[in-house]
C-alpha cells in the first residue's frame, strides 16, 4: 500500500507537465544551485526558518528526532546490526521524547493560534494524534513496560525471509505496530505527500534560465504545430 | 551627518508629510498581524465580464447551465496540465507559515485572505472530486461540493489575490497561491463567470494591440505631442518613433507609459537613454502593450496570442533586439514566459538577452560610461525604492540571481544623491505588493486596493519619518497607477510615486551635438546602421 500508492503518486507528479518556468526568484541559475537549494531546505528547513521561528523549531525538532528514531529501528530488521546503527541507539532512544515534544508543540499551535485554528481540519488533528500515539506507545515500551524485543526482532526477520515467527502478545506493542500500519496505509492519501511533493514543486526545483533555454511542455508544443497550418 | 543635511532632512519631512498625522505617533509595524475578521471582505467582488468580452476570448457569455460539471471537468484538465497545481493542491500540510504573509490579509484581517485559506477554497473541491479521502470521508479532510455559494466565494477571494508570490517565498514547499488563483479564474471564465476588467482588456489587445484600445493614429499623435514637450523642455530633438522599420531595438512598454503620470516621465527617460547612447529604436503600433493580462486569468492560450503579437512586430520591423519598459507582471511574462510562448527568437541578435529589460540596458550603458548624470537634478527629492512583486519574485535582471534588486538600485544611485531603503522585511524578495496587481487595478475593487496597500504604506511612512523620504520609485505600471491612487489615503501626495527612468530623465546629461548628427553607436558594433528614413510598417 505504502510503496504502491507512493509510486503511483510520484509517477503522477513526475509525468504532469509544467508548461511555464515559475521558479520563485531569486533562484539558482544552474542545476548544482538547485541541488544546494534543496539540501538547505531538507537539512535546515531554511524557508520555514525565514517564515516562522516557532513552526520551524517544533517542525525541525520533530522531523530530525523522527529520522533518528527511524534509523534506530533499523536494528530490528538487520542481523548483524551495522556499527553506525548500534552507535546511534542511545540517541535514537531519547530522540523519541524530542519527537513527541515537537509534535505537541505543533499541535498546541493548532489550538492556541487563531490563524492556525482557522485552517486546521479534523484530519490535521488526527494526523498529529496518530503520530503522538505512535511516539508515546514506542516510548512506553522502552521506558515503562519493556517488550520482549528479541522476539520482536525474530518476528520481523522471519517476515523478511518468509519464515513466520510468533509476535509477543504485548498490547502496547500491538498498538504501536497497528498505528504504524495505519500511518503507512494513509501515507499516499494524505498530506504526508508533502515529503515526495516538495521535490516536484516547480517553484523550487526549476532552474532560473528561461531566456537561455527554451522551455516547452508537450501540450503547449502541440498548440504550435496545430497553428502552423494557418501560420503565426 | 552635518547639521545642514540634518536640517534639510527635517524640512523635507515636514514639507511633504504634513498629512502624516493619519498615523498614530508610534508607527505601526508593516507586518502587524490583525485579529481575524471572518467574512470582512466576502462582498468584495469585481464586475463580471459582459457576454461580448467573454466570447471575444473564446469563453461562454454567461454562466452555463451545467456549470458545475464543466467546472469540475476543467479542474481535472488543469491538474493534468499543470504540475504546479497538482503538487500544490496535494502537498500543503497546513503548517501556517504563510498565514501572515499576504498583504490583503494584513490589510483586511479576513482569514480567507491567508494564502492557505485562499488555496483551500479550491482545494476543498479538488479533494471532494479528485482524492480518495475527499470522496469517502469529506468531513475528515474538509472536502466540499462545488455549490453556488462556493462559486461566489471563489469569485470574491480569487479576485483578492494579486499573484504577487510573497506566500511562495515563505512556503516550505514553495506553494504559490498565484498558480491556484490563476486556475480558479480560468475555471470561472470557462463556465461563464469571467472578470470584466481583465477580459475586456485582453480583448482590446487581441484587436488593437494595447490595453487602452488606442488606434495607431492616436498613438502617433500622442507621441508627437510628447516629442514637442521634450524639445521644449530640453532644447534637444529626441525621437519617439513608431513602426520604424530596421530600428535596432523594439521597445515594448505598458501603454500607460503613453499618457499616465508618472509613467510617461519614464517613457521620456527611455527615449533620452536611447538618444544619448545612439541606439535606434522604435515602438510598434501592432504590439503597443507590454502587459499581458492573459497571465491574470490563467489562460495559456490568451497569453500566447498576446505574446505572439510581439514576435510578429519584431519580425515585421526587422529589429535586432526586444526591450521591455518598466512593468512588473509584464516583465514576468517577458522574462520567464516569452521564449516559451513565442520563441525561439533566433532571428534576433544573440549578443543580447531576449528580451531585455530597459533597466538592464540603462545599467549596462552606465557601467560602460556611455551615460553621464548630473545627480543634483534630483536633489529636490529623497528616495526609496519599491520592489515590484513580479519583478522581484518571478523574474531576474542581469546574469546573477538577485540582479532584479541590484540593477534598479544602482541606476537610482547613479542619478540621485539621496536614497534610503525601507525595512528589509518589506523589500527585495520580501517586498509587499502595491495592492493593485494581478488584474485587480480596477475601481470596482478600490476598497480592497486601499487596504492591500497598507503594509507598503506603513513601511514608507517609517522611512519618511526616519530619513525624510519624499518619493518612492517603482518599475511597474500597475504599482505607479495604484500608488498614485491610494497614496493620498495614507497621507502622501499622489505624485510621491515616480518612475525609475523619470529619475534618469531628470539627471541624464544630453550631448546636444549628438542630436544634430547621430554618431556611431557605442553600444554595438554598427556594421548595419539602421535606415533612419525607414518606412512605416503596414498595419
Amino acid at each position: 500500500m505504502l510503496l504502491g500508492g507512493l509510486a503511483y503518486k510520484i509517477t503522477q507528479y513526475a509525468t504532469t507537465p509544467a508548461p511555464l518556468k515559475i521558479p520563485t526568484t531569486p533562484a539558482p541559475t544552474t542545476r548544482g544551485g538547485v541541488v544546494l537549494r534543496f539540501l538547505r531546505e531538507i537539512v535546515l528547513f531554511e524557508t520555514l526558518f525565514k517564515a516562522n521561528k516557532w513552526i520551524w523549531l517544533f517542525g525541525w525538532v520533530f522531523h530530525f528526532a523522527l529520522l533518528l528514531v527511524l534509523l534506530r529501528h533499523l536494528r530490528y530488521f538487520i542481523q548483524p546490526v551495522w556499527g553506525w546503527v548500534a552507535f546511534i541507539q542511545p540517541y535514537g532512544y531519547y530522540a523519541g521524547f524530542a519527537m513527541v515534544a515537537g509534535l505537541l508543540g505543533l499541535w498546541a499551535r493548532r489550538f492556541l493560534v487563531p490563524r492556525m485554528r482557522y485552517i486546521s481540519a479534523p484530519s490535521d488533528h488526527l494526523m498529529l494524534a496518530l503520530l503522538v500515539a505512535i511516539g508515546v506507545s514506542g516510548l512506553a515500551m522502552s521506558f515503562i513496560g519493556r517488550t520482549d524485543i528479541v522476539a520482536v526482532k525474530a518476528f520481523f526477520l522471519g517476515l523478511m525471509y518468509f519464515d513466520w515467527q510468533p509476535l509477543p502478545a504485548d498490547p502496547v506493542l500491538l498498538i504501536h505496530l497497528g498505528l504504524v500500519l495505519i500511518l503507512m496505509v494513509i501515507f499516499p492519501f494524505s498530506k504526508l505527500l508533502h515529503a515526495p511533493g516538495m521535490f516536484f514543486s516547480p517553484s523550487r526545483y526549476q532552474v532560473d534560465n528561461p531566456r537561455e533555454r527554451r522551455h516547452l511542455a508537450p501540450w503547449a508544443a502541440k498548440l504550435e504545430t496545430d497553428a502552423e497550418g494557418g501560420g503565426r | 551627518m552635518t547639521e545642514e543635511q540634518d536640517m534639510a532632512e527635517t524640512e523635507a519631512a515636514e514639507r511633504v508629510l504634513t498629512a502624516g498625522d493619519f498615523f498614530e505617533s508610534d508607527l505601526p509595524d508593516p507586518e502587524e498581524i490583525p485579529p481575524l475578521a471572518c467574512g470582512a471582505m466576502a462582498d468584495s467582488k469585481p464586475f463580471v465580464a459582459a457576454p461580448e468580452h467573454q466570447e471575444a476570448l473564446g469563453f461562454p457569455g454567461e454562466l452555463v447551465d451545467n456549470w458545475h460539471d464543466k467546472a469540475i471537468d476543467k479542474m481535472g484538465e488543469l491538474v493534468g496540465k499543470y504540475q504546479s497545481l497538482r503538487v500544490y493542491l496535494d502537498s500543503c500540510v497546513k503548517c501556517g507559515a504563510c498565514t501572515d504573509k499576504c498583504h490583503y490579509f494584513l490589510g483586511t484581517g479576513d482569514p480567507n485572505n491567508m494564502p492557505v485559506a485562499r488555496q483551500d477554497l479550491l482545494r476543498k473541491v479538488y479533494r471532494r472530486h479528485f482524492t480518495w479521502s475527499g470522496k469517502y470521508l469529506p468531513w475528515l479532510v474538509g472536502a466540499q461540493d462545488l455549490t453556488e455559494d462556493v462559486l461566489d466565494e471563489w469569485y470574491s477571494y480569487f479576485h483578492q489575490c494579486s499573484q504577487c508570490r510573497r506566500c511562495s517565498v515563505y512556503c516550505p514547499y514553495g506553494i504559490d497561491t498565484a498558480e491556484v488563483s490563476m486556475a480558479a479564474r480560468e475555471i470561472m471564465a470557462t463556465v461563464g463567470k469571467g472578470q470584466k476588467y481583465s477580459n475586456e482588456i485582453i480583448g482590446k489587445v487581441h484587436t488593437l494591440g494595447n490595453n487602452l484600445g488606442m488606434q495607431k493614429k492616436a498613438l502617433e499623435a500622442t507621441l508627437e505631442d510628447l516629442m514637442e514637450d521634450i524639445e521644449d523642455e530640453t532644447g534637444v530633438e529626441i525621437d519617439v518613433p513608431v513602426d520604424k522599420k530596421g530600428a535596432e531595438v523594439l521597445l515594448v512598454t505598458p501603454s500607460a507609459d503613453f499618457f499616465a503620470e508618472p509613467h510617461i516621465d519614464g517613457l521620456i527617460g527611455y527615449a533620452k537613454v536611447f538618444h544619448q547612447a545612439g541606439i535606434s529604436w522604435t515602438l510598434s503600433s501592432y504590439a503597443s502593450e507590454a502587459a499581458n493580462f492573459g497571465v491574470f486569468v490563467g489562460s495559456y492560450e490568451n497569453m500566447r496570442e498576446v505574446a505572439l503579437r510581439i514576435r510578429k512586430a519584431a519580425e515585421d520591423l526587422g529589429v535586432k533586439r526586444i526591450v521591455f519598459g518598466e512593468c512588473g507582471h509584464a516583465w514576468r511574462v517577458a522574462y520567464s514566459f516569452l521564449n516559451t510562448l513565442a520563441g525561439p527568437f533566433d532571428f534576433l541578435d544573440q549578443n543580447y538577452p531576449v528580451p531585455q529589460h530597459i533597466c538592464e540596458v540603462t545599467h549596462d550603458l552606465i557601467e560602460r560610461g556611455v551615460l553621464k548624470f548630473d545627480k543634483s537634478a534630483n536633489d529636490h527629492i529623497r528616495l526609496t525604492f519599491h520592489d515590484s512583486c513580479n519583478v522581484a519574485r518571478a523574474s531576474r535582471m542581469g546574469d546573477r540571481p538577485g540582479g532584479q534588486f541590484e540593477i534598479p538600485r544602482e541606476i537610482i544611485k547613479a542619478c540621485c544623491n539621496h536614497f534610503y531603503e525601507m525595512s528589509p522585511e518589506t523589500t527585495r524578495e520580501n517586498t509587499f505588493c502595491c495592492g493593485g496587481g494581478g488584474g485587480l487595478l480596477t475601481d470596482d475593487l478600490i476598497e480592497l486596493r486601499k487596504k492591500g496597500a497598507q503594509p507598503r504604506m506603513r513601511a514608507l511612512q517609517q522611512v519618511a519619518d526616519d530619513h525624510g523620504v519624499t518619493h518612492m520609485a517603482a518599475i511597474c505600471a500597475i504599482c505607479k497607477s495604484q500608488f498614485s491612487k491610494v497614496m493620498p489615503e495614507y497621507g502622501f501626495e499622489m505624485d510621491a510615486i515616480v518612475s525609475v527612468h523619470q529619475l534618469v530623465s531628470n539627471a541624464i546629461i544630453l550631448d546636444d551635438a549628438q542630436s544634430a548628427e547621430p554618431e556611431e553607436s557605442e553600444d554595438k558594433p554598427s556594421a548595419e546602421e539602421p535606415d533612419e528614413s525607414g518606412e512605416e510598417a503596414e498595419e
